[in-house]
């Protein structure tokens, strides 16, 4: 694949209600890239991130996935690029096995049989819960839920990876698998959080929003370091974390 | 708890009961219990048969008695009515230990008793040996509509969820010194039952988008399993052949 993994431009949204969250976003995602979304609450992350699969359909503006327009016509192939790991693990897993719920994307794409089997066998090894393949998602636990969740998404073999954040409700080495995972795999990656450390960790690349629009996009270690950038739009590290001493994100 | 895809009423286990295909499994339960339904009160050797194989099934399953026992009692609230029928039924009567009771009555309270019981006994061999995804499959196989299949599955997924919430929102409304005596107190509840069905619905419509996230097209796919093979349904149907050749056995004793 030539060119931008994912190219939004002048993107502009408003709710039915009328309350506007998108002003004009402008993102560009080279393949491989893993760009960390930051910005307080209700800055318009989720709306970007419902526009990356067509959930919401641009108003203004354009999303293009691998060169491919996000329009009504191209959905299905949309969808099978673009993975989007929502929040709750219980609002993504909702069939009664894991092995129905990381079978149930690919097969709506239409495979069957063994090549079904195999994908779902490949997404489960990769954030290594195959042993869990016939459990029901509510026997398991918080952590256990958000990697099969990675799964379910992982098994329609996308182009890009959107994470809403990812960390939230993780204990810390529930914290810590979860990025091991994220960072053994090959992909596009867009990671919407409030875990500065996190992002810093498995983010080279960070955009900043706020009201709407992109504010600032950089090294994730130089915008966290910026104390005006960071006050300016309600970011806040941890107590006693410095990004430069934490060092360059782990890229490899 | 009893294993890791249990319900209430599974016992885990790995005899060829717990293996055996699911709608078998389901279709036997079902013309089991017609043909049980299907025998005339009268032959009450032939319920001692039925009874004879669900205890040998049950055994089979390795459930335990006092389980078994346990869930029979069940039945307990249904057929009340039934133990009423000797008392207070026409026609001839008789006396039992000084009572009198009616014989017409006695013959239809041990039908209701005992073709309840029956049916329910053959009920928990079933559930016991069977998983909820397994009777998901199980309908499904039986081309019960997938509408339904789907409701249902969703419901047995999210019931623990929701419950999960509920419980959680007690916990909170007791912190606060909630504890209810009086009926005005009780709109609390209430209201706590107002915002879990706002809650469920909203987590219902992002269910909903991250079904749309994953494809979803208006149809959710069958994950195929392998089909039951001929002998699992001969084996199954025998259930209900040997039932059904009792039946007619009792029909023409009785007739």
């Amino acid at each position: 694949m030539t060119g931008p993994a994912l190219e939004v431009r002048e993107l502009a949204f408003a709710y039915p209600d009328g309350s506007q969250a998108l002003f004009g976003v402008d993102l560009t995602v080279e393949p491989g890239e893993r760009v960390a979304v930051l910005g307080p609450n209700g800055a318009g992350k989720t709306t970007l991130v419902m526009h990356l699969n067509g959930i919401h359909a641009a108003q203004h503006g354009v999303v293009t996935v691998g060169g491919l327009p996000v329009k009504k016509e191209h959905l299905r192939e949309i969808r099978r690029r673009v993975g989007i790991v929502f929040q709750d693990p219980d609002d993504q897993l909702f069939m009664p096995t894991v092995r129905e719920d990381v079978a149930f994307g690919p097969a709506n794409l239409g495979l069957r049989g063994d090549e079904l089997e195999a994908r779902v066998r490949a997404a489960l090894e990769a954030v290594g819960m195959e042993e869990f393949t016939d459990r029901a998602p509510h026997h398991l636990s918080f952590g256990q839920r958000r990697r099969v969740a990675v799964a379910t998404v992982l098994a329609m073999e996308p182009e890009i990876l959107v994470l809403d954040e990812p960390s939230s409700n993780l204990d810390p080495a529930g914290r810590r698998e979860l990025a091991d995972i994220l960072r053994s795999l090959r992909i596009t990656m867009l990671m919407v959080t409030h875990d500065l450390p996190y992002a810093l960790e498995l983010c080279p690349r960070a955009v900043v929003m706020n009201r709407g629009t992109i504010v600032a996009d950089g090294a994730t270690v130089q915008i966290l370091s910026d104390a005006d950038l960071m006050r300016a739009n309600r970011l806040e590290l941890p107590y006693g974390f410095f990004p430069e001493l934490a060092g360059e994100s782990a890229t490899a | 708890m009893s294993g890791p895809h249990s319900h209430a009423l599974y016992v885990h286990g790995h005899t060829w009961l717990h293996r055996l295909a699911p709608q078998a499994k389901l279709a036997a339960q079902f013309l089991f219990v017609i043909a049980v339904v299907a025998t005339p009160r009268e032959a009450v050797w032939a319920f001692g048969v039925y009874a004879l194989i669900v205890l040998g099934l049950a055994a089979a399953a390795r459930l335990p008695a006092p389980f078994v026992a346990k869930r029979l009692l069940f039945e307990i609230p249904f057929i009340v009515f039934a133990v009423l029928l000797p008392f207070v039924g026409g026609g001839e009567r008789v006396d039992v230990l000084g009572v009198s009771l009616s014989v017409e009555g006695l013959w239809g309270a041990w039908n209701i008793v005992a073709k309840a019981t029956l049916g329910l006994a053959i009920s928990i061999v079933v559930a016991a040996t069977t998983t909820m995804p397994e009777f998901l499959h199980g309908f499904e196989h039986l081309h019960m509509p997938r509408a339904f299949t789907s409701t249902l599955s969703f419901m047995i997924r999210y019931t623990d969820v929701i419950a999960d919430e509920m419980r959680r929102m007690k916990v909170a409304r007791q912190s606060r010194g909630y504890d209810p005596r009086w009926l005005w107190q009780a709109r609390a509840i209430g209201s706590a039952a107002g915002a879990l069905f706002i809650r469920s619905y909203e987590r219902g419509e992002r269910v909903y988008l991250s079904m749309l996230s994953r494809g979803y097209a208006g149809s959710i796919p069958r994950v195929e399993a392998a089909p039951a093979t001929p002998a699992t349904w001969a084996l199954a149907l025998s259930l209900p052949a040997v039932a059904g050749a009792i039946a007619l056995a009792a029909w023409v004793a009785t007739s």
